[in-house]
């Protein structure tokens, strides 16, 4: 699962100043991915099945070129009118007449239509090349589109000749030293349906959109890059409102500065069995434990005492709404509801089933990079898991991890196990990634039912291996000194 | 030829052509030959041919959305009829522009 740097990716580093110009798409995330954007002046393939988003990425490219890098773009569509893509990327705030009137853009709508061309000897497809070279030179485009010149497959019979011309595009595009992105619908057992791919020998990215168990999914891969390193993972990303969002895997396995600050987990106790101080700044930290043992009473105690130093909290609950939160939580004496006034405490809920996982986890980084905590919890990720399968759950939880750590921002995930059982093992499989964990259970000792919590692990510190009980008193957990207490630390490791 | 398979035009009507080219390549050229021998031989003295050579004009291009080239353009009579090609095969050249209807 863990994705660590391959020998490809560190000699890529290292090769990186010898690595082709790139150009930039300001799309985000997409040119983390392609470590700098597609290559310049050369054409890129984006091929995916109808509805996956490539004409989008394709507006995207040429919109925040033109808005963002002083980069005009020709935009040359062959399926939908001028009218059509202005009001298609309308929604992502994208003014295309606008920047169709500064000249910023230019479009041409292609209109083949089968029906009226009767063909009678030789041509040559020389009309396309004077209005592609039109568009360029009319704006000084530095960017061109192509959306999809497949439409040409049905619009003319000689494939031979189509295909002969369809390299010389290619050709003339590359002499012109624009960026360009050429879009191919996905073809059976092929990459597009006319085999574009073989034309393209720089960039091909291929876009996919799923739906399992009624969730959908939208993915990136980057299936060839010619002369750079590039990750080749399925990247996870979404359209909303902001356009095309690509979520990269920020780091690369295990470079994280770590840090030797330590952040009070709240209750002055449990800082005490994690070696007098609590939990290392930036690390990750999981409380997991049956039903009604007080995982979330520990997380609000540790958001509000971070809240209380002025630390900037994103509370991500899965469970309950922020009102049924902060109600819960005043039973504890904890009250959250001052924090949240002050901005310093951000409560996000949302059901978990209501969108997919990618897309919650793009939200999640969306949320960071706009509120900037130092502190992120999530309660419960059990929840979260079942909006995917496992697999898709643990690679993300290893992406939030990864990109949480890279941000050196404290993460607190709660978990709820199912059953008295297998106490000490999570169905999440993350505890690799994890930290620090606390295991909260319920002892029965005569006829009672108590609460006792210990930890199970805490890397890097001394820690107490001693199962404490506590009491959820109205003023929050309170832990009681454990029988016996024999302090006998562990070896760090 | 019986006068089915002939669709004259009727009398007076001018018909307008429109050769697109780009340039004086030998497509362009035969496209033109062609065109002017079968107005020669269907449309004596009925006919106009205009040519539009896009190099000069790019612009038209995408007014007129023209993709292939040569593409010829029957403007009248009506309907608007498009050909592509150097229209070296006269036969098709006469249905195509409807001057004579499919065998």
């Amino acid at each position: 699962m863990r994705d660590q740097p391959s020998s490809k990716e560190k000699s890529g580093a290292q090769s990186r100043a010898h690595e082709l110009p790139k150009t930039p798409t300001g799309i985000d995330g997409l040119d983390q991915v392609t470590r700098g954007g597609l290559p310049k002046g050369r054409p890129t393939l984006v091929c995916g099945a109808a509805g996956c988003g490539k004409t989008l990425m394709a507006i995207e490219f040429l919109v925040r070129g033109a808005m963002q890098f002083g980069e005009p773009g020709a935009f040359i569509s062959f399926e939908e009118s001028p009218e059509e893509l202005a009001a298609n990327v309308r929604s992502l705030g994208f003014d295309l007449d606008r920047l169709v009137e500064e000249q910023k853009i230019a479009i041409d709508f292609v209109r083949i239509e089968p029906a009226e061309i009767v063909e009678n000897g030789a041509y040559d497809l020389e009309g396309l090349f004077l209005r592609l070279g039109f568009a360029i030179d009319s704006i000084g485009a530095k960017r061109v589109v192509l959306d999809t010149i497949e439409a040409l497959f049905g619009g003319f019979t000689d494939q031979a000749l189509l295909r002969a011309e369809i390299r010389r595009l290619f050709r003339f595009l590359k002499d012109r030293g624009v960026t360009a992105v050429i879009t191919g619908e996905r073809g059976d057992g092929s990459l597009t349906r006319q085999g574009l791919e073989e034309y393209v020998s720089d960039c091909v990215i291929l876009l996919d959109h799923r739906v399992t168990e009624q969730v959908s999914t939208r993915r990136l891969r980057i299936v060839k890059y010619r002369g750079t390193a590039h990750g080749t993972n399925e990247y996870p990303f979404l359209i909303d409102e902001k356009g095309i969002s690509v979520l990269p895997l920020t780091s690369l396995g295990l470079e994280h500065e770590a840090s030797d600050e330590r952040v009070s987990t709240g209750v002055g106790k449990l800082d005490a069995m994690l070696g007098a101080k609590g939990f290392y700044r930036g690390s990750s930290i999981l409380v997991s434990g049956t039903a009604g043992t007080g995982k979330t009473t520990l997380a609000v105690q540790f958001a509000a005492a971070a809240c209380a130093r002025g630390e900037r909290v994103l509370y991500l609950a899965f469970e309950e709404s922020p009102g049924q939160l902060y109600r819960n939580m005043r039973s504890v004496g904890v009250d959250l509801a001052p924090h949240a006034k002050k901005g310093v405490l951000r409560v996000h809920a949302s059901r978990p089933t209501l969108l997919g996982l990618e897309a919650h986890l793009v939200q999640i980084h969306k949320m960071i990079e706009e509120f900037d905590p130092r502190i992120v919890i999530l309660d419960p990720i059990s929840n979260l898991m079942s909006a995917g399968t496992t697999l898709d759950a643990q690679a993300m939880l290893l992406r939030l991890i990864d990109y949480l750590k890279s941000r050196n921002i404290t993460a607190f995930f709660t978990h709820l196990s199912s059953g008295g059982s297998a106490i000490d093992t999570t169905d999440v499989g993350v505890s690799s990634l994890i930290d620090t964990w606390i295991l909260m259970r319920h002892i029965e000792v005569d006829g009672t039912r108590d609460r006792g919590l210990y930890i199970l692990k805490s890397r890097g510190m001394k820690h107490s291996n001693q199962v404490h009980e506590f009491l959820l008193t109205d003023r929050g957990i309170e832990l009681r000194e454990a029988a016996g207490e024999r302090e006998r630390e562990r070896p760090t490791r | 030829m019986t006068p089915a398979e002939q669709k004259p035009p009727t009398a007076g009507e001018i018909w307008e052509l429109r050769l697109y080219t780009a340039g004086q390549t030998p497509k362009s050229l035969t496209a033109l030959a062609n065109l002017r021998r079968i107005c020669e031989e269907h449309l004596e003295g009925k006919y106009k041919i205009e040519v539009v050579d896009l190099m000069a004009n790019p612009r038209l291009a995408k007014d007129h959305q023209i993709v292939a080239i040569p593409t010829l353009v029957r403007k009248l009579p009506e309907p608007l009829r498009r050909v592509i090609g150097d229209l070296s095969d006269t036969e098709r050249a006469l249905v195509g522009l409807e001057l004579r209807r499919a065998a």
